[in-house]
């Protein structure tokens, strides 16, 4: 296949097969966890900072405003020049929080978010750890979040941030079941939790279109309580400016802040590349079975611009969710989940099982 | 039986609702040319405002350097919130009769409310409205202002 | 006993959960305070505290004459300001038996529905926004501008006016005054729709607001709650209907009544109201008639003569009482103001108790309450 030329393997053997050549085992070992480590951390700072970015300016269009635009050109470093901000301010600790747990929440929330990269391909042959459960595993880190969010809420001692993280803990129980469900349709199709399986499986076309309704369904389903998980969107109680002004990170100020407010974008960035991945085939480029010429002239556009296009795309959906609708309510949010997402997820689940048995889909 | 439909027709009626308010923001995401903020010092120059704006008080002078303040006060008693001083000076003219000049107009923006009662009630009009509207300074002080001129005078038709 | 202990201890005797929600809490809209009592996310009750920015503005307007007290009353609801300046005109013309001139009068209607109408813009933006839908407040922004623009050519401001005065009006309007309002009427009967299928037709917005914070017609007649609030639970308290004022004889418009009293058909009962001011608007821009009088023959100086004169309009949000007590002097020797906020907040309790925090920032959204007229 033509996207193979843009194979990143042997350049990442290569740097592997370097680093053991000169180095004893563990030391090499430990050498290639920290350039992983470091590669990770500056990405993560990027596309943190650059989707608060995003957000502000698609929002700003939505709004019909002009968006940041007084901080570099076009609004670039913007968000840096407030990230620099939020360094310099103090940080306030209120007398009567729980001092230890107030200040382990925030790295708690960043560390969840943190995790889940880790299994994620970018491209291929650019992926950390190909897990043979690569979609549980992100899955089960990424739910690791919540217990800062109801730590940061308890251990402030105020009541508003309280309800905003008792709202976050019954929201994100609930919809961790309906994120499982929906991946689990894909994981049906392709017979596995392995990222690169999945990606793999895609190669003639996306589980999107070779999975036809069951699949659009599941995606559907799956970025709605993707939304929800990251507490975005109209799901956004956790928060709810306007009920609970800040809602868990009411008392949080300077770097801490940051984290959180980080930490939603990056949870956002990952529910989005496991959606681009699982449904629209991650890196693989746009596939239709019987137009070789066609193939092959997508083949030519190198799959890491593939994985970040339809990442960008999710996550365009993501903000439009956002900046379009109103804020449910706790009952509403629960509803939904418990009496629409999850007996709609159950009855496909059955029917693609079904298929897959029968051999419905293209395959 | 019917209950199954109306669940499944109202999840298509809901999305179709959602999707309904999805096109309003969409359409205003691609349609660039429809922003309606605008970069406020860099348009300075195209910026005018109406002639009718209020925005602070100014006593005009003409070219020679006059104006047409009688000194009469009828503003500073129409004021409501006692932005206006004007302070008075009495004079004997070379006919011998003693006459009221005006010796300072003071306005005190920060106080002002921009009701309009002195430059309509002013039997002269010596004072009218001006469309400058950047009145931030940094000192409260400068927001006490003299409008009458250094050396002006009162306009000759007027005063005789 | 250590102090955490004794929270403890003092929670298990008093197990109420009351949070404030104010006086700086965005869903107040200003400084408002709502002590609540929440059993986890119901609201048990509710007390509103107010008079965080009471100004005393019935006790300054004693010490200023009639023309100056004008410029105190945009202050009271400031974003009806135009009625409330011609609350108070109407009221010293009527003890001083003065008529003004009919193009002042319906210049005086017109203004006061395009203020409605701009206020309304407003109200929903800011409801949208309290839902938790944040571009609403920059729509309604964006079409309000229009009508401040018409305003600002005119008056030279955008917000506090003061340009209805007793006898008339401040100066005459600008020779482009009519063209603005056609053209705005022409824009926003267009953009009116798109705010229906935005957030009117969405599904989560109504789940939101219908069947909440039911308003009786018996209730809105005791608790005094007049304007779209009143008229959406059946209460029929149009003031242009009931006793006409300016230019409302002369124009044919029907009363918006609901009688399902919830969040919703108040919001509806607004939406419809916009509807009918602009047609309002069309019907006195054909029939006002040309020239350029502006004001009747005043003395210099008014001194009402003594008595007691009452003079109600309605505004934006409900009837607007003006009570003017007179010894004959140039000042009035008391003036009270029956506004409508105050009145309409203190169903709060009664609408918001038994439904969740949520709700009560839509209820409270819902009655459009605006602080500085409550506190005055």
């Amino acid at each position: 296949m033509g996207y193979q030329r843009y194979d990143l393997a042997p350049l990442t053997h290569s740097i592997d097969l370097f680093l053991y050549n000169h180095l004893p085992a563990t030391w090499a070992f430990i050498a290639e966890m920290t350039i992983i480590g470091v590669v990770f951390l500056i990405f993560y700072a990027v596309i943190g900072l650059y989707l608060v970015l995003a957000e502000r300016k698609v929002c700003a269009f939505m709004q019909n405003r002009i968006g940041p635009n007084r901080v570099g050109w076009f609004g670039v470093i913007q968000t840096i020049a407030d990230l620099f901000k939020l360094l310099m301010k103090e940080l306030i600790t209120i007398r009567k929080a729980d001092k230890f747990l107030f200040n382990l929440a925030p790295f708690i929330v960043i560390i969840a978010s943190f995790l889940g990269i880790a299994a994620i391909p970018f491209a291929m042959g650019l992926h950390a750890i190909d897990f043979n459960i690569g979609i549980f595993y992100i899955m089960a880190v990424s739910s690791i979040g919540v217990v800062g969010v109801l730590l940061a809420g308890w251990s402030s001692n105020n009541k508003y941030s309280l309800i905003g993280a008792m709202r976050s803990g019954a929201q994100i129980v609930s919809y961790e079941l309906s994120v499982g469900l929906s991946l689990l349709v894909i994981a049906i199709y392709s017979g596995s939790l392995q990222l690169s399986t999945i990606v793999a499986s895609q190669a003639d076309a996306w589980w999107i279109i070779k999975g036809h309704i069951p699949a659009i369904i599941a995606f559907i389903v799956f970025i709605t309580a993707g939304t929800a998980e990251t507490n975005r969107g109209p799901f956004d109680l956790a928060e709810a400016e306007s009920e609970l002004t800040a809602g868990f990170h009411t008392e949080y100020s300077g770097i801490k802040f940051a984290f959180f407010f980080l930490a939603e974008y990056m949870n956002m960035f990952l529910i989005a590349s496991v959606a681009a991945t699982v449904f629209w085939g991650g890196w693989m480029p746009l596939h239709i079975p019987g137009c070789e010429s066609f193939n092959n002239t997508m083949d030519f556009i190198p799959p890491i611009c593939w994985y970040f296009g339809k990442t960008a795309i999710v996550i365009l959906i993501m903000m439009w969710f956002k900046w379009t609708f109103p804020r449910l309510r706790i009952d509403q949010l629960l509803t939904l989940e418990w009496k629409y997402l999850l007996p709609i997820n159950l009855v496909n689940i059955i029917v693609v099982a079904l298929i897959v048995l029968m051999g419905w889909y293209i395959k | 039986m019917k209950s199954i439909f109306n669940y499944i027709t109202g999840i298509f009626k809901g999305v179709w609702t959602l999707l309904k308010g999805m096109s309003v923001t969409g359409k205003y995401f691609i349609r660039l040319d429809k922003i309606v903020t605008q970069k406020y010092p860099e348009n300075r120059k195209k910026l005018k405002m109406y002639d009718r704006f209020k925005g602070e008080v100014i006593m005009p002078h003409d070219a020679g350097n006059y104006h047409r303040c009688t000194g009469c006060g009828i503003c500073e008693l129409n004021c409501p919130n006692g932005s206006i001083e004007v302070l008075t000076d009495k004079i004997t003219t070379t006919e011998g009769k003693s006459k009221r000049i005006l010796d300072k107009y003071i306005y005190h923006l920060s106080m002002c409310t921009f009701c309009g009662l002195c430059v309509k009630t002013c039997p002269s009009t010596a004072i009218a409205f001006s469309q400058e509207f950047e009145h931030a300074v940094f000192d409260r002080q400068k927001l006490t202002k003299v409008l009458n001129k250094q050396g002006s005078s009162l306009v000759k038709d007027i005063a005789e | 006993m250590s102090e955490e202990k004794k929270v403890i201890v003092e929670l298990n005797e008093n197990p109420e959960y009351i949070i404030n929600m104010g006086p700086q809490h965005p869903s107040t809209h200003g400084v408002l305070r709502f002590e609540v009592s929440l059993q986890g996310e119901m609201v048990k009750y509710l007390i509103p505290h107010c008079g965080y920015v009471h100004r005393g503005i019935e006790k300054m307007c004693e010490s200023l004459t009639y023309p100056q007290i004008i410029h105190l009353t945009d202050r009271l609801d400031y974003l009806s300001a135009h009625m409330n300046n011609e609350a108070v005109s109407l009221c010293v013309e009527n003890a001083l038996e003065i008529e003004v001139p009919e193009r002042v009068k319906y210049i005086r209607s017109i203004l006061s529905e395009l203020n409605r109408i701009a206020s309304h813009q407003l109200w929903w933006s800011a409801f949208g926004m309290d839902l938790g839908g944040l571009t609403c407040f920059f729509y309604g922004l964006r079409d309000r501008e229009k009508i401040l623009d018409i305003f600002e050519e005119s008056f030279g401001s955008r917000l506090l006016h003061s340009f209805i005065v007793p006898g008339g009006l401040m100066h005459d309007i600008h020779p482009n005054f009519k063209k603005g309002i056609t053209d705005f009427i022409k824009y926003f009967r267009k953009k009116l729709p798109e705010y229906n299928r935005f957030l009117t037709g969405n599904v989560i917005f109504q789940a939101r607001t219908k069947g909440l914070g039911i308003l009786s017609k018996e209730d809105a007649i005791n608790y005094g709650i007049t304007g779209p609030s009143g008229r959406a639970s059946g209460f029929s308290c149009d003031i242009r209907k009931i006793e006409p004022y300016s230019a409302y004889p002369y124009v044919d418009f029907k009363e918006i009544l609901y009688t399902e009293g919830d969040t919703f058909y108040r919001y509806v009962a607004r939406m419809d109201e916009m509807v009918e001011s602009m047609n309002i608007l069309e019907q006195l821009v054909d029939k006002m008639p040309d020239g350029n009088e502006y004001t009747a023959k005043m003395k210099p100086v008014i001194k009402l003569p003594e008595g007691e004169y009452y003079q109600r309009v309605e505004t934006a949000r409900g009837e607007l009482g003006v009570y003017i007590v007179s010894d004959g002097n140039k000042t009035p020797y008391r003036l009270k103001l029956r506004t409508p906020n105050f009145s309409n907040l203190f169903i709060m309790n009664k609408l918001a108790s038994g439904f969740k925090i949520a709700d009560l920032v839509a209820i409270s959204g819902s009655l459009d309450l605006v602080i500085p007229d409550i506190d005055r």
